[in-house]
């Protein structure tokens, strides 16, 4: 493609080279209308992060699309309940738009309830709720009189913002879920609630196992493995330790408030990163046993996956990888962790990533790095090209871009079957970048994947 | 996952579980993306645009290009129309395509945006072009969308040139594979016969790999193409549902005749295509064709009795399970469910609908089944549980049902988004036949050796 498909002027400030304009980068802005943009919708936000509430109806009120497209939009693992996979929809049509859909939905959530007896409904309104003007709220009070369970509004048309608001309209129904409980008591419970993993390939489990070794228990997840009992009683926990902060920092800061429920941030990305959080976790919760049985397991695991890594870290010498990720704090992680194996990110960028964000992202990243904001397919493909990236990392809509030019390619996203978390998901990670980086493949392709 | 799955049948009214369609503006993103050089344009929030995107991403595996008019809350107060107007500006100079598609979603068909109205009064540069369908969500299924778009693509573009009529036919292949395309222009192309085929998705998605991101590939029909269509002799809409409605539109506008068959899935639905193209055209049939179905003939004679009395459940898109249907009762199969989600008649045309056109393969074929258009995949799972089958053919949701039911799934229809390579390779024609045979019969002793007590498991089958 050529340079004058990139060449708007309005798409400037979202970018930029450290080293040559500091911490310049415009964020948190609304796309530009006739851009080819990565970005998905205030719905789609509110879904990812409650999807995984394995025990919950999820009711989409709005045209079929919105549903299908969100049917399996996370691989989410479930201990127990498999409702959640289904894919339940009012499939609004054009009466509906015309008279009104509340009583189709109100009709909806009776049939769907006594289908599938469950304790606890989420009804996501989409764009043309949004504008009919359904009464989302009464009509869902009502069913959950009627019906003898909790329904839950989630304001999510998708119009009024980006993936961000939706992650927000998301965390305003599970505050509506939070039942409130005496406070000296919780403060005693002496358990963790564990926010923003979703239980990808079960992620949550190997913390969960972690944290269990440390003789911390987890009160519940938000919302990875989740079940509407677990979350109500979320205020039970004495701390709060978030990873993906775009998501859940606000549901975090509502508990502080409400609940005097402190938080922190933690990841569990790379073997740097879970070592610290594992010791801070430690701490908060008191120290002593806790952060001996901590420092055991940081030893002993480290210990056992470090040759696995290095032997990984030989193969990638010289190579220099591309980041396009959905929030700021996955990336600041990723750059870590391909330190960790020895591979430079030269270019960074987020769909929805905050301004303390980049700043630490311009921190870390060596000189000459391209950083980015809401990019578009022909930005990214400029950048990886002049940046000379040998791999990508990025979502389901990045993959085809990548292979196309010959770049190697790992989805940090929806699609991967691999847990990327603590220990064996570094090990994962370094593996998969070795199987796609090393793959023979690119013997047999012009671009520069592999090297 | 769906243990759950009562099976007792209730009356709806209200919910769908478990969706056989999507919305429309995928279908006409789909359809957009056949054409050379064309940038789909998604006129809403940005979510539609990303879903669809997406969607398309996984299912052929190759980037799906499109812009959005990125709608904010501002945008569906006042209306779209100043963000319709700035993206036709941006789209042209920064991605400059040949032409810009712009199709509607359910926000902006429910505040009213008037796109003619809006693209008339948007700086369109000196040989450019806009078109545009209106593609509500609310209404059809993307199937409906792609309909739609493909009759945009004749609104905006077929011309008649001169009343005399050229030597050539219109193919308007409806929403199938890449390689379900080629095959058809193969097939035409062996026949002799000059052809139109639009939209042309074959060289846009499923592009060789080249080292190089081209945002516009070189494959799809091109605009002079789909403008000389209206000087066709005839126009062949494979689908009704996908394709009637605009080969209609140009009936209408440039007075080309149309036939309306089916998707040549199978041995009689590709008889009737080539027969269609050897009257309109005077042309023989060429031996590589006439081997070819001698092949065919000769595969099932071969497995025939692999076939027999095996039952199946069929879902999917209207126009490929229609074929679907014809085709395995051409084996001696015996299909007892067969549903799809798009509702009722093909939207706008006059002519029948859906479960007629099933219930009078049926009735030839002596058999009764279960047979819903505008249905779901949990009353499809509910039809199972009544009355079992043998085998599932349809898209890559049918997996949940075939692992509930422990009953081989053949993947077949849009979306597949868990295999490969299935974009790529035809399942039209006399060797779709040929590779469906080896999928359905691949499927059915797989699953017998699988269940073969040692002491009856063999070689021989």
């Amino acid at each position: 493609m050529s340079e004058t498909t990139v060449a708007i002027s309005e798409r400037e400030q979202f970018i930029a080279t450290k080293g040559r304009r500091k911490n310049s980068l415009k964020c948190d802005a609304d796309s530009i209308a006739g851009c080819v943009s990565q970005r998905a919708c205030v719905y789609c936000g509110a879904r990812v992060v409650l999807n995984p509430v394995t025990d919950a109806i999820h009711l989409v009120h709005g045209p079929v699309g919105c549903a299908s497209y969100t049917w399996d939009i996370r691989g989410s693992l479930s201990s127990g309940s498999e409702l959640y996979r289904n894919s339940f929809c009012t499939d609004l049509r054009e009466q509906d738009i015309i008279f009104g859909g509340e009583k189709k939905l109100a009709k909806t959530i009776d049939e769907l309830v006594a289908k599938h007896p469950a304790k606890l409904m989420f009804v996501y309104s989409t764009c043309i709720v949004g504008v009919i003007g359904d009464d989302l709220a009464a009509v869902c009070k009502a069913a959950a009189l009627r019906n003898n369970l909790e329904v839950i509004p989630v304001e999510s048309s998708g119009f009024i913002g980006n993936k961000s608001a939706g992650y927000r309209a998301a965390c305003e129904a599970l505050l509506k879920l939070i039942a409130p409980v005496d406070r000296a008591q919780a403060a005693a419970s002496r358990t963790i609630n564990y926010l923003g993993d979703f239980n990808l390939a079960g992620e949550a489990w190997i913390i969960r196992d972690y944290l269990a070794q440390m003789g911390v228990q987890i009160n519940t997840v938000f919302t990875g493995d989740s079940t509407s009992a677990t979350l109500k009683g979320a205020a039970n926990a004495s701390l709060n330790i978030v990873q993906c902060a775009g998501s859940m920092n606000y549901l975090a800061a509502q508990l502080q408030e409400l609940y005097g429920i402190p938080y922190m941030q933690v990841s569990f990305l790379g073997i740097e990163d879970t070592a610290k959080s594992l010791r801070s976790i430690a701490a908060a919760m008191g120290g002593g046993a806790i952060r001996a049985k901590a420092e055991v397991l940081i030893r002993r695991e480290t210990d056992r996956v470090l040759p696995y890594i290095n032997k990984f870290r030989e193969k990638f010498i010289g190579k220099k990888a591309a980041v396009y990720v959905g929030g700021g704090f996955k990336a600041i992680s990723l750059i870590k962790q391909f330190r960790e194996i020895g591979i430079e990110v030269v270019m960074i960028g987020t769909q929805t990533g905050r301004r303390e964000e980049y700043d630490t992202i311009h921190e870390l990243v060596a000189e000459g790095t391209v950083i980015l904001d809401d990019a578009n397919p022909a930005e990214l493909e400029r950048f990886m090209t002049s940046q000379g990236a040998h791999l990508l990392v990025g979502g389901v809509k990045e993959r085809p871009l990548a292979y196309k030019l010959g770049l190697a390619f790992i989805d940090h996203n929806h699609d991967r079957k691999h847990p990327l978390s603590g220990y064996d998901g570094a090990v994962n990670f370094a593996q998969e970048v070795y199987s796609t980086l090393c793959s023979p493949v690119w013997k047999y392709t012009a671009g520069k994947g592999g090297g | 996952m769906l243990d759950c799955t009562p099976k007792e049948m209730k009356q709806r009214h209200g919910a769908v579980i478990n969706p056989a369609k999507t919305c429309q503006p995928i279908g006409a993103m789909y359809a957009a993306l056949g054409i050379h050089s064309c940038l789909p344009h998604s006129h809403g929030s940005q979510g539609c645009c990303s879903f669809h995107r997406m969607h398309l991403s996984r299912h052929f595996r190759e980037p799906a290009m499109a812009s959005t008019s990125s709608f904010t809350e501002g945008a569906s107060v006042f209306g779209g129309g100043a963000n319709l107007k700035t993206a036709i500006k941006n789209v042209f100079s920064i991605y400059n395509p040949a032409v810009m598609a712009i199709h509607t979603t359910c926000l902006t068909e429910t505040i009213g945006d008037d796109i003619p109205s809006i693209i008339k009064s948007a700086e369109v540069p000196e040989g450019k072009l806009v078109i545009h369908a209106n593609t509500p969500s609310y209404q059809g299924s993307h199937i409906t969308g792609f309909s739609n778009m493909t009759k945009g693509m004749v609104a905006y573009i077929a011309e008649t040139a001169s009343p005399v009529k050229k030597e050539q036919a219109n193919i308007i292949p409806g929403f199938v594979n890449p390689g379900d395309m080629r095959e058809i222009k193969r097939i035409v192309k062996a026949m002799g016969i000059k052809f139109i085929m639009f939209p042309d998705t074959s060289g846009v998605m499923d592009a060789p790999m080249t080292g190089k991101f081209t945002m516009y590939p070189q494959g799809g029909a091109t605009v002079a193409q789909i403008k000389d269509s209206g000087n066709s002799k005839i126009t062949l809409a494979l689908g009704r549902f996908a394709s009637s409605d605009a080969a209609d539109a140009l009936t209408k506008k440039c007075q080309v005749p149309a036939a309306v068959l089916k998707t040549p899935i199978g041995i009689k639905a590709t008889d009737a295509l080539l027969l269609s193209l050897r009257r309109t055209f005077a042309q023989e049939v060429p031996a590589e064709l006439e081997e070819e179905r001698g092949q065919l003939v000769d595969i099932m004679t071969d497995t025939h009795f692999h076939f027999h009395g095996k039952t199946v459940a069929i879902f999917g898109d209207p126009d490929v399970v229609t074929g679907l249907t014809e085709f395995v009762l051409s084996l001696g199969m015996v299909p007892l469910h067969i549903l799809t989600g798009t509702p009722g008649g093909a939207m706008g045309s006059a002519v029948g609908s859906f479960e007629d056109d099933i219930n009078e393969l049926l009735t030839q074929a002596g058999i009764s089944a279960n047979v819903k258009a505008g249905g779901d995949l949990f009353t499809l799972h509910q039809w199972i549980k009544n009355q079992p089958v043998d085998l599932i053919i349809g898209n890559t949701y049918g997996k949940y049902i075939a692992r509930a039911e422990d009953i081989p799934l053949v993947r077949v229809g849009f979306p597949v988004l868990d295999r490969s390579v299935h974009s790529y390779l035809p399942v039209v024609g006399y060797r779709g036949a040929m590779r469906l045979i080896e999928s359905i019969s691949g499927a059915l002793l797989e699953r017998a050796d699988r269940d073969a007590a040692d002491e009856d498991f063999e070689l021989v089958m």
